[in-house]
């Protein structure tokens, strides 16, 4: 038997998938596009909290890639609103990777704007893929209880901007919000965080705000 | 078509020890020497379960999957020790300061090949 030699790699394994996200932000940039990577488990009020969003944005023009595992009801029901919308199926996978994402920019044309690109409803692998964003905004929600950050770290420790939403159902369950907060500024000092309710419509301003301004840079 | 969250990534480890072994001028991979964090969200047994299938028509087929776990560390804001978080807490067992995360336990990385 031959001799066995080591042979020193250190490559890491989502080189591709990172390199590919660079080349999608910038070319995502050149157009004026603000992408935003919106993450957050099902039923946390994603697409209702973009729609509240996308309401308030004046004359910026929204595009929205949604990703799922199956279905298109999202987007069919964000086209009927006259919005940008183009449908991204995983087929099973539990997150958005970044070739996924640059096609689908290609395919909606996307032009001077901000593009929400919605995550599979997951916690875990979409925080841990770059998919050529900007920022990072996670939905959480008082309905899922105050001691997610302490079970999902990495989503809370990456995001940009934080949302809590069904803020109106406080009164019905039993969020502890100093614990919550303890939580996500052990892990992220700097995100701000808003309360909002795409019920009741309440927060989604200064969230607006936020991505104005943001938008600027 | 395989969509399971580890398919990409096990299919890119082969193809990164692959490129390292033709650049050696090796016929095969004996092992591939894999550091794996805890928070990188892959689940190293699901990576060694699914090696042997994606690996069938490659340089790697006959390998050996070694992987060396990392545990997540986060650091002290107080005392700037590096400790390991218990559940449900983010706080320093030797002073009681509040901990911040590091990259220790994001490493998702080929080390090296035995070719």
């Amino acid at each position: 038997m031959s001799e066995t030699k080591e042979v020193e790699v250190m490559q890491s394994v989502y080189d591709k998938n990172d390199e590919i996200a660079k080349q999608t932000n910038a070319r995502l940039t050149e157009k004026g596009i603000f992408a935003v990577n919106v993450m957050g488990s099902p039923g946390a009020g994603k697409t209702s909290s973009l729609v509240k969003i996308m309401e308030k944005l004046g004359d910026i023009t929204p595009y929205v890639i949604e990703g799922d595992i199956e279905a298109d009801i999202d987007t069919k029901a964000l086209q009927a609103l006259g919005i940008k919308t183009i449908q991204i199926n995983t087929n099973g996978a539990c997150h958005l990777d970044s070739p996924l994402i640059g096609e689908a920019a290609d395919a909606l044309d996307v032009q001077n704007g901000v593009l929400f690109i919605e995550n599979i409803g997951n916690l875990v692998c979409p925080a841990e893929f770059e998919i050529g964003e900007h920022v990072k905004m996670l939905i959480s929600t008082v309905t899922e209880g105050s001691d997610k950050p302490y079970k999902y770290p990495l989503a809370f420790e990456k995001a940009s901007i934080i949302l809590i939403n069904k803020w109106d159902l406080l009164p019905y369950v039993d969020f502890d919000e100093e614990y919550f907060m303890k939580g996500v500024r052990a892990l992220n000092p700097s995100a701000p965080v808003f309360k909002v309710s795409a019920k009741s419509d309440e927060g989604f301003e200064e969230v607006v705000s936020w991505i104005k301004e943001n938008l600027k840079q | 078509m395989i969509t399971l969250h580890e398919y990409p990534i096990t299919k890119r480890i082969i193809e990164i020890s692959e490129e390292f072994a033709r650049e050696n001028h090796a016929e095969e991979v004996k092992q591939i020497n894999l550091v794996v964090g805890d928070y990188s969200g892959y689940v190293a047994s699901s990576i060694d379960l699914y090696f042997g299938i994606i690996a069938e028509d490659s340089l790697c087929k006959n390998a050996v999957l070694n992987i060396e776990r990392v545990k997540p560390k986060l650091k002290c804001t107080v005392c700037g020790e590096f400790f390991e978080r218990r559940p449900f807490s983010f706080e320093c067992p030797d002073c009681g300061g509040e901990g911040r995360p590091t990259e220790i336990g994001k490493e998702f990385y080929v080390k090296s090949i035995e070719i």
